[in-house]
């Protein structure tokens, strides 16, 4: 592969002025939601962790996540959830080589958002 | 590599206000990306005011009529005026698109032009587009065949004809490799919406006796499995093809011929 020497030549600009498409979004938001819920992985553990440890350091860990942050954190990571299981129902059915025409991708996409956080809700109001 | 920031030689920075033509009322504010290697600076985004009574519809009109008339500094490629040669892709109104197709009622408000995104420039809105052309290249965009060459020509069915439609149509213009943020943080790597559209118009074409061999060249977890269907290529695309479809059927046949 032929290797570009770009000597003083500057970069053309790209994130900063290209502009979001809803492809795009429902793209990044699909990394950003796999990736953040390690964070309630994580809190999941330390709340077994403290369980194990004993009644005192229990009791501190669940005051944190019952605390309002700890329901935030919750709650935001229940919707990636869902939006990430939607948005990996929309990558199998890519799969198959189909949705690709650009109405039904964005369509798609909205359909991912929508189902979001209608199943976040739908959760909140079963659990 | 994922980088955001741009490098420090790269930053762009406030240009010149090029002054108003006299006895003109209908002015259409332009801001365009300029730089050029003498003089060492940093690029910067020029605003110039061009006269909408005496210009053409589209945005390469505009480039012509600042060239002619308020810069003649100002560097672009262009060529055929009609969508068909290529060379006026660039970064216009936050997509990437042909200046000669691109008209100007369709933008709202100022119009902002780039080189096409994450490229060496050469010169103004002119990239560096070596890389991109090797790895064009690099995926045999010609007719590959073993059998003994035929008296007249290779044969093709109407059918098998068709099923190059919205494929030969590429101008490799480079709008779709330098949307795609894929492209952007592994383009040394990745083969790009572009040059795969390619690859796939070999492989699919009933005359090719290679595409084995074309399927093994991709088999690689950068040149073609870089592409996470984030979709900017369809949706940029000025002759409206569809590399992501092209690149899904790509990945389709390689889980086809081992199973």
């Amino acid at each position: 592969m032929a290797d570009v020497n770009r000597g003083k030549r500057p970069l053309s600009p790209h994130l900063t002025i290209y502009r979001p498409q809803l492809t795009s979004m429902t793209s990044i938001f699909t990394r950003i939601t796999g990736n953040a819920m390690l964070l309630a992985a994580l809190m999941i553990v330390w709340w077994l962790l403290a369980a194990a440890t004993g009644p005192g350091y229990y009791d501190l860990a669940r005051t944190v996540i019952t605390s309002w942050f700890g329901s935030l954190i919750m709650i935001l990571s229940l919707w990636a959830l869902w939006y990430h299981f939607c948005a990996g129902l929309r990558h199998l059915y890519w799969d198959t080589g189909r949705g690709f025409e650009i109405k039904q991708a964005e369509r798609l996409g909205i359909m991912v958002i929508a189902g979001s956080f209608i199943l976040t809700v739908l959760t909140l109001i079963l659990i | 590599m994922v980088e955001f920031t741009l490098p420090k030689n790269s930053k762009i920075t406030k240009g010149k206000v090029w002054p108003k033509a006299e006895g003109a009322t209908n002015f259409r504010k332009f801001q365009i990306y300029r730089w050029q290697e003498e003089g060492g600076k940093n690029p910067s985004l020029d605003t110039y005011f061009v006269d909408m009574d005496t210009c053409g519809p589209m945005v390469l009109d505009a480039l012509i009529k600042i060239k002619n008339e308020i810069d003649p500094t100002l560097s672009f490629r262009r060529s055929c005026r009609e969508g068909i040669c290529g060379s006026c892709a660039m970064n216009i109104d936050g997509i990437n698109t042909l200046a000669c197709i691109y008209g100007m009622d369709d933008i709202k408000g100022d119009v902002k032009i780039y080189p096409l995104p994450h490229l060496p420039v050469v010169r103004d809105l002119i990239p560096d587009l070596t890389h991109f052309y090797a790895q064009h290249a690099s995926i045999m965009p010609w007719l590959e065949t073993k059998t003994n060459r035929p008296a007249k020509e290779w044969k093709q069915s109407i059918d098998d004809r068709g099923k190059l439609d919205g494929l030969y149509e590429c101008v490799m213009c480079a709008c779709c490799s330098t949307s795609c943020p894929s492209y952007w943080w592994n383009g040394d790597r990745y083969l790009g919406p572009a040059a795969l559209l390619h690859a796939y118009r070999w492989i699919i074409d009933s005359r090719d006796e290679a595409t084995g061999e074309r399927l093994d060249e991709l088999e690689d977890p950068f040149k073609l499995y870089r592409c996470h269907t984030i979709m900017n290529c369809a949706k940029t695309c000025p002759k409206g093809l569809n590399p992501a479809k092209a690149i899904a059927e790509i990945k389709k046949m390689m889980v086809e011929r081992v199973v």
